[in-house]
């Protein structure tokens, strides 16, 4: 309890409400302006072969990057180097402010947890059905009771354009569009405030690719998170993204080259600098098919 | 270099799984499902192969002890060599092949398939998940499917004895009770629970640490065995060498056949 030292009239009373709401956006601006991950130094090294070589970038609040490159360029490991399945050989990872590197089990823990986390085959476990799919991350972390559970699993069920009767089923009796979309329910139902998506419409027909785009559209709509999305799909990328990060395979650049080849909004992709960029983006070959016939492809 | 690694990589791999176990006991849903999958499923086989054992040593040991005379003294071989070795033996080579092969084939598939990595992203720890359950289930079931074992080849033994070939039920029954001591049976039973915890922790490692593709994962079950029954072997001769010590201090002249 503070002490006053005198009575206080109403104009006090409304500068002092101004101050503090002044100060309250203040510190809110600030919390949006500081990056939610910063990645610093990053390096991934397995059996002496650099995958990832001096990544350096920050995801800002709410913003949705999709990191694209060719395959084995590093994606899915810088993505599962963000919630510690993959641990850096060197350099950092911090998540809103905090080191993953100086956190004890409990705190990864508490982490991971913030994340949500849509994989490349949606990872469903196979011996439980649909139901105790999506209800896992909940049962694991909360005590919810039964009832809240249903409620809750029957909701992003429907929130993803399942019907009911899929919670009974198993995983290996649904189609790949529709275990994307358990997954998807899955990862969004302990609200995180980061979903990453890796390659979330490898393997699908067109219309379901572009069904998965606009529930990543959707679940930005609906909920105030950050995305990460992993993908080799341009029109994924152009779609969903507001920021795109282009890596390339280390073995293939030289000493002094960044791995990051672009970082910039979608719309900037066709006119990139770097004519690897534009290949990409194009789908063009270019010297790799001389590189495969030369056999110096990696 | 590989193998050390290998075994200080095995070794971290336990300690964290018993750190998890007497930490954080792990739900009774997994638990009863494993309990299921190795000791209700694995008790039919178990139960027939210590019958045929049962009976083979008898057919193999009644020649020799028929041409000396002994032929009412089959049951104490039959019955303490089933109590001391065969049957634990048996137990977790039938486990090893059923239960551990499995093990390691499941939890390579989910290694390959994200599974296990999808576990570590939910914020379940994927050893105290899946590994806690699978060790609990082969350290508390092996020894009732040891006991199975044990009753069974003892039946098998007796049916082929007496009512194959005619030795006289009384004497048979008879030299198998002073043949057998208490101390036998506990040996067997205790060696088992080792059985039982080799086979969950190699079975499991090599689940976790399978490599990509169906061929990694049909390697992994595959070496799980392999390494299972080695090592199985090999602690039951570290065992039975520990054992046979206490019981000839505890029994200074032992039992004889004779």
């Amino acid at each position: 309890m503070s002490e006053s030292s005198g009575p206080v009239d109403d104009g006090e009373i409304f500068d002092l409400e101004k101050k503090q709401s002044a100060d309250f956006v203040a510190e809110q601006q600030s919390l949006d302006e500081q990056p939610l991950i910063e990645a610093r130094n990053i390096a991934v090294v397995f059996d002496d072969q650099a995958v990832l070589l001096d990544i350096n970038l920050e995801i800002t609040r709410g913003q949705t990057v999709a990191i694209i490159g060719e395959s084995g360029c590093g994606k899915t490991v810088f993505m599962k180097t963000l919630v510690g399945l993959v641990n850096p050989t060197r350099g950092e990872i911090y998540f809103d402010g905090e080191g993953l590197h100086r956190m004890g089990y409990g705190e990864l823990t508490r982490v991971r947890r913030r994340f949500g986390f849509v994989f490349q085959n949606a990872a469903l476990f196979d011996s439980m059905s649909v139901f105790e799919n999506v209800a896992f991350p909940l049962r694991q972390s909360e005590v919810v009771s039964e009832p809240v559970v249903e409620e809750r699993v029957l909701q992003h069920l429907a929130e993803v354009g399942l019907p009911r009767n899929v919670a009974s089923k198993r995983p290996a009796e649904l189609s790949g569009g529709m275990r994307k979309r358990v997954g998807l329910a899955r990862a969004l139902i302990l609200k995180p405030e980061v979903v990453v998506y890796d390659e979330p419409t490898t393997g699908l027909d067109p219309i379901m690719s572009d069904v998965i785009n606009e529930l990543i559209l959707d679940t930005r709509r609906r909920y105030p998170v950050t995305s990460v999305v992993v993908t080799h799909d341009m029109h994924t990328a152009r779609k969903v993204a507001d920021r795109v990060l282009m890596f390339y395979p280390r073995p293939r650049l030289n000493d002094h080259e960044s791995q990051v080849l672009f970082d910039g909004p979608p719309s900037d992709l066709e006119h990139a600098e770097d004519r690897r960029v534009r290949q990409f983006v194009r789908g063009e070959a270019g010297e790799r098919l001389n590189e495969l016939s030369q056999g110096l492809s990696v | 270099m590989d193998g050390i690694t290998t075994i200080g990589d095995m070794t971290l791999f336990t300690w964290r799984m018993l750190t998890w176990l007497f930490t954080r006991p792990p739900c009774r849903g997994t638990v009863l499902i494993n309990f299921y999958q190795v000791g209700a499923l694995s008790l039919p086989v178990v139960a027939l192969t210590g019958t045929f054992i049962g009976m083979v040593l008898a057919v193999q040991s009644y020649a020799q002890f028929h041409a000396i005379g002994l032929d009412s003294r089959l049951g104490a071989v039959i019955n303490s060599t089933l109590v001391k070795e065969l049957g634990p033996v048996l137990a977790a080579t039938m486990l090893a092949g059923r239960v551990g092969g499995a093990m390691a084939a499941v939890l390579g598939t989910m290694r390959v398939t994200e599974q296990i990595d999808a576990l570590t992203a939910m914020g379940a720890d994927p050893i105290h998940y899946l590994v806690v359950p699978r060790f609990l289930a082969c350290i508390l079931l092996i020894p009732s499917l040891t006991i199975m074992a044990d009753f069974m080849g003892i039946v098998g033994g007796y049916f082929y004895s007496v009512i194959i070939l005619g030795i006289d039920h009384a004497a048979y029954l008879n030299h198998s009770r002073d043949g057998v001591t208490g101390f036998d049976l506990f040996s067997g039973i205790f060696k088992s629970v080792f059985f039982g915890s080799t086979i969950a922790i190699v079975s499991c490692y090599r689940g976790f640490n399978c490599e990509a593709g169906a061929e990694g994962v049909g390697k992994a079950a595959t070496t799980a065995f392999v390494y299972s029954f080695v090592l199985i072997l090999a602690v039951d001769l570290f065992l039975t060498i520990v054992m046979n010590s206490i019981y000839y201090t505890i029994y200074p002249n032992g039992t004889s056949f004779l």
